[in-house]
């Protein structure tokens, strides 16, 4: 029954198709949302027994055998982000419900959102890079609206420039798979792996490779983010944690699945180059986080040093460098959310994002206080929380990689982003308490159990990481062996 | 013959990438969908400009055209027009509330 593997993406899409035709019914729009999400969610978890168990689940569409088919492969990896996926949305959602506001329900708020998520999973679980082209498209053209849904002046402005870039950026990725048809005349992953391994990765294969890394890099923001600190800071809260937790993912996953299945015969120069942008990455976007007073600037510069971050561990293309990005991958999906709708209830509360205008909020929100002193510590890789172990593999992996200067850069702005988190806690949560809970902009009902949800992940995912550590092993086991994914999909 | 259909695509891309470092809103989203064409032309191109008859078993045919770009070259077509359609809406809508269509006015500021 490999079937299963095309639930994740249909079943979100059905949903969003039915929504659309029911309009008005927004009640029903959200039982149908979160019920899909859950059943996306169990089916994830599904695919990862049988994974555990039988090893890959493949699936060639229409009956077409791989490499002339588009196939779908669901490889621990995927199958652990697909999961990790649905979690973090169902969160984002259930704050969408009492943020997002009936207009913009009502102008289709729910089903873009599902879109979003199917273009997600499709990505994670596709096994054909035209077909990643294809769901990188549908999950950018529902974030697309879903930035601009609402209409205010900032949210146009920065749509713009968003789209703009994005739009770019595909146009990129289409010349880059054209050069790479034109060169081994396959898309497919596993016979494009089979077929480099077998002539070598000349120069001009690299230089295909570099193409690829800068159209990921676009989308991912690794050194080119310029596009993203803006961007994030538009839309409402429940939309910019679920583009903090997921858009620039996916451009990560898509960086470590061609860095580790197809290009990787050239270490020295690509990897390299990984680890050079990933280092400027850091330390540009830590600069940004500790230098402004700006709750949401603090919050997307956090998102750049997070990627930075994780593609560090790539970079060093060692087991301990890669088991380090994906469980900092994992962990900074949970987080990047949680701090989001944080910082989001902030600015709900205040009405302020400016550091200088709030504080002394403990007395008011205890518990809100508490959750972010938790998720500041998580953030920046504080045991026992769950940054600490990707932290840890991270910079071990660039040690073993003789790579010192880019673990120190990733210590060093480790730091720098506790101060920066440490700096909005102090100003927000510390000090001389100047509002009334009648004299604040809004109320906190409804948005505490999503985050309370996510705090509690990422503890879960901190202490219980002897549990998933065994998957984990099974994830990178692959992505360090490609001849194993070659010979699952395509049998040679 | 794929020669002179790479060069073609380099002048489409340097008016693109020219139209995109203009100020003009609807000169970049001109700019975009000249890109595109210029995209599709490369990958339709990459994919060996060959005479032949479809790509199906056949007594007569002896050498096949390749299918798979002019697949992939649709679904671009596709989606460029969507996003392209989408595009143009929302500079419309941009340029009412903002009143403006230039990108140097497009900035934001500190009170908003």
């Amino acid at each position: 029954m490999n079937n299963m593997i095309i639930l994740p993406i249909i079943l979100p899409t059905v949903a969003a198709l039915v929504m659309i035709i029911l309009r008005n019914k927004i009640k029903l729009h959200r039982v149908l949302s979160i019920v899909a999400l859950l059943s996306v969610m169990a089916v994830s978890v599904i695919i990862i027994g049988k994974i555990k168990k039988d090893g890959f689940l493949s699936l060639q569409l229409g009956g077409w055998e791989a490499p002339f088919g588009v196939s779908m492969v669901a490889d621990m990896f995927a199958a652990i982000l697909v999961l990790v996926t649905s979690a973090v949305s169902i969160c984002c959602l259930l704050y969408a419900f009492s943020s997002i506001g009936r207009e913009r329900e009502e102008y289709y708020f729910y089903p873009l959102f599902l879109i979003l998520i199917t273009g997600v999973n499709g990505s994670f679980l596709t096994g054909d890079i035209f077909n990643l082209f294809v769901c990188f498209e549908v999950m950018l053209v529902a974030s697309y609206v879903l930035i601009s849904l609402g209409g205010t002046r900032a949210q146009l402005r920065e749509s713009i420039k968003y789209i703009l870039i994005n739009v770019i950026s595909s146009f990129l990725f289409l010349v880059a798979i054209a050069y790479l048809y034109a060169i081994t005349g396959t898309l497919n992953f596993a016979h494009l792996s089979y077929r480099i391994a077998e002539v070598g990765q000349d120069g001009l294969m690299t230089t295909v490779a570099i193409l690829f890394l800068i159209v990921f890099s676009l989308k991912a923001g690794l050194f080119l983010f310029f596009w993203l600190p803006g961007s994030y800071s538009a839309p409402p809260t429940a939309i910019a944690a679920i583009f903090a937790a997921l858009l620039t993912k996916v451009g990560m996953y898509a960086i470590i699945r061609l860095f580790t299945l197809v290009f990787y015969h050239e270490p020295q120069v690509t990897h390299l180059l990984i680890g050079i942008l990933s280092a400027m990455t850091m330390l540009l976007g830590a600069i940004g986080a500790v230098a402004f007073r700006d709750i949401q600037k603090v919050m997307t510069y956090n998102v750049v040093v997070g990627v930075g971050f994780i593609l560090a561990g790539l970079a060093s293309y060692s087991t301990v460098g890669v088991t380090g990005s994906f469980y900092y991958l994992v962990h900074d999906m949970v987080i990047k959310s949680l701090i989001f709708l944080l910082g989001g209830t902030i600015i709900h509360l205040t009405g302020t994002s400016k550091l200088d205008k709030i504080s002394g909020l403990i007395r008011l929100h205890p518990a809100l206080g508490w959750m972010f002193f938790i998720a500041a510590l998580s953030l920046s890789g504080i045991p026992p929380l769950s940054g600490f172990l990707g932290k840890i593999f991270i910079t071990e992996g660039t040690f073993t990689a003789s790579y010192y200067w880019l673990g120190a850069i990733g210590l060093l702005t480790s730091l720098m982003v506790l101060y920066s988190i440490l700096k909005v806690f102090m100003s927000v949560f510390w000090g001389y308490t100047d509002l009334t809970v009648d004299r604040e902009k809004g109320s906190t009902k409804g948005r505490m159990l999503p985050i309370a949800l996510l705090t509690v992940l990422t503890i879960g995912l901190g202490l219980g990481v002897e549990g998933i550590h065994e998957y984990v092993d099974i994830a990178v086991e692959v992505l360090m062996n490609p001849t194993v994914y070659v010979e699952a999909v395509i049998g040679k | 013959m794929e020669t002179l259909m790479s060069i073609l695509v380099g002048i489409l891309f340097s008016i693109g990438i020219y139209l995109i470092l203009t100020k003009t809103l609807l000169r970049i989203i001109l700019g975009t969908s000249i890109l595109g064409h210029g995209v599709n032309l490369l990958i339709i191109t990459m994919g060996g400009l060959k005479k032949g008859g479809p790509p199906l078993l056949g007594i007569t045919n002896h050498s096949y055209a390749d299918s798979l770009p002019q697949a992939l070259l649709l679904t671009a077509i596709v989606i460029n027009f969507a996003t392209t359609a989408l595009f143009l809406v929302l500079s419309y809508r941009a340029y009412k509330v903002l009143g403006t269509d230039n990108m140097e006015l497009l900035r934001g500021n500190e009170d908003e």
